[in-house]
C-alpha cells in the first residue's frame, strides 16, 4: 500500500499565537509532545508526500467560487497569509508535489467532482500543523481542503465518500503518502465565546470516530452541530475523511479541553490503515 | 445586502498584500471597488470591529482583520462584545455570540 500513515490533529491560531499566554504550561507542553511524537511518527513512515487535509478559512477560496473539495497540485505555497507575528510563525514557502497531486486527481475524479488547483496560500488552518509536523518544511505538501465554512458546507456522507476516493488514489500510485487531517471538534473561534469547549460531544464524537462508526459519524446534522459544538464544529468533516481514507481503527493520543486559550479541544490521532 | 461585497473586501485584503498597500494609502479608492452600504464603507473606514462583527462578517475573515489591524487577542474578543453592547446581536452568518459575552478562560479573566 503506498497510504503509510494516517493522522488527525487540530489546527488554531492560537496553538502558536497564544502559547505564551497559556497558565496550564504542563497541558500545553504535553500537547506539544504529542505533535512531536506524530512528527516522529509521519517521519518512522518514509512518507515521501504528505497531505494535509483542511478546514481552510478564506485564504483561498470565497463564495464567488468555493469548491466543496479541491486538491492543490502547485508546485510551492506560501504562508501564512496572516500577521507572522500575531500567529508566531514565520513567512515560509512549502514545497508541493505537483506531479502526485495530478496523479492523484485524475484518481479521485474517478469517483468525486474535485477542484484542483495550482495556487494556494495557507492560512493557520494548515501553517500550525505544519509548524510542528514539518517545522522544516522539508517534506512536500499536497493540500487538500474540504468546504467546513461557507455554506452550504459539504455534507458529510460525502466527505466520507472523498476520503475512501483519497484512498483509492493514494493506492493507485506506488509513491509512500502520509495523510494528515486537521480540523475541529466543538470550538467557537473568533467569537466573544472563544475558549468554550463541550467536551463531552467531543469525546463522544471521537469515540465514533476511532471505532469508526460511520453510520453514527455520517447521522450528525449540522443544525444538532452548531448547538452544540458551535461553527467550528463543522470541522468535522475533515476527521470524517481521514477515517474513511484508513478505513482501520484508531488511537486517540491526546485530547483535552483543559487548554480554552487555544479555542478548541485539542486532539492528536492516529488510524490503523485497513488492507 | 452587501454583506457579501463587504466579506469580499475583507477577503482580499487579508490574502492580498497589494491589496493591503492599497488600503493603507488610500482606502476610499480601494472601497469604491466594491457596492458597499454607507454603514459598511464607514465601519471599514474606521477598523470597527464590533460592527464589522453584528453585520455578520464571517469570524474567521474578521479575524483575520483585526491581526492585519494589529489588534491583541482580547482586545479583539472585548470589542466584539461592544459591537453588540451597541448595536445589537449579530445580523447574519454563523458567528454569533451565543455565551452571554462571558470569557472562557483564566487567562483572559486574569488579564
Amino acid at each position: 500500500m503506498s497510504l503509510v500513515y494516517v493522522g488527525a490533529c487540530s489546527h488554531a491560531p492560537g496553538i502558536t499565537g497564544r502559547a505564551h499566554l497559556v497558565e496550564n504550561t504542563a497541558k500545553r507542553d504535553e500537547f506539544y509532545a504529542a505533535l512531536d511524537q506524530q512528527r516522529q511518527d509521519i517521519e518512522a513512515s518514509g512518507a515521501e508526500a504528505l497531505i494535509i487535509v483542511a478546514a481552510e478559512h478564506f485564504a483561498n477560496f470565497f463564495m464567488n467560487n468555493m469548491p466543496a473539495f479541491c486538491i492543490g497540485i502547485g508546485g510551492s505555497y506560501s504562508g501564512p497569509i496572516e500577521d507572522p507575528e500575531w500567529l508566531k510563525i514565520p513567512k515560509a514557502t512549502v514545497p508541493g508535489a505537483p506531479d502526485l497531486g495530478r496523479r492523484l486527481v485524475r484518481e479521485v475524479m474517478q469517483s468525486v467532482d474535485v477542484a484542483y488547483a495550482e495556487e494556494w496560500k495557507f492560512d493557520h488552518g494548515i501553517m500550525v500543523p505544519l509548524h510542528f509536523l514539518t517545522p522544516k518544511y522539508d517534506l512536500p505538501i499536497i493540500p487538500v481542503n474540504i468546504n467546513c465554512q461557507g455554506p452550504p458546507l459539504t455534507p458529510l456522507h460525502r466527505a466520507w465518500t472523498f476520503g475512501e476516493a483519497l484512498r483509492r488514489a493514494c493506492d493507485s500510485v506506488p509513491d509512500k503518502i502520509a495523510l494528515v487531517s486537521t480540523g475541529g471538534v466543538s470550538h467557537w473561534p473568533a467569537t466573544p465565546d472563544s475558549g468554550k469547549i463541550n467536551e463531552a460531544w467531543d469525546r463522544e464524537f471521537l469515540g465514533r470516530l476511532m471505532r469508526q462508526e460511520r453510520d453514527k459519524l455520517l447521522s450528525y446534522s449540522d443544525e444538532e452541530t452548531y448547538a452544540q459544538a458551535g461553527q467550528g464544529g463543522f470541522e468535522i468533516r475533515t476527521y470524517l475523511a481521514a477515517a474513511a481514507a484508513a478505513g482501520g481503527p484508531g488511537e486517540l493520543q491526546f485530547y483535552t479541553a483543559e487548554l480554552p486559550i487555544f479555542a478548541v479541544g485539542v486532539t492528536v490521532a492516529r488510524f490503523d490503515i485497513a488492507a | 445586502m452587501s454583506l457579501y461585497q463587504l466579506q469580499k473586501f475583507l477577503y482580499v485584503l487579508n490574502r492580498d498584500e497589494a491589496a493591503q498597500q492599497k488600503y493603507r494609502a488610500d482606502i476610499d479608492s480601494l472601497i469604491g471597488e466594491y457596492d458597499l452600504s454607507d454603514e459598511e464603507a464607514q465601519a471599514l473606514r474606521e477598523g470597527d470591529i464590533g460592527l464589522l462583527y453584528v453585520l455578520g462578517v464571517n469570524g474567521q475573515i474578521l479575524m483575520h482583520y483585526a491581526a492585519f489591524l494589529g489588534i491583541e487577542w482580547f482586545d479583539y474578543l472585548d470589542l466584539m462584545r461592544e459591537g453588540i453592547d451597541k448595536h445589537g446581536p449579530v445580523r447574519d452568518g454563523v458567528y454569533a455570540m451565543t455565551g452571554g459575552g462571558q470569557s472562557f478562560t483564566v487567562e483572559e479573566k486574569k488579564r
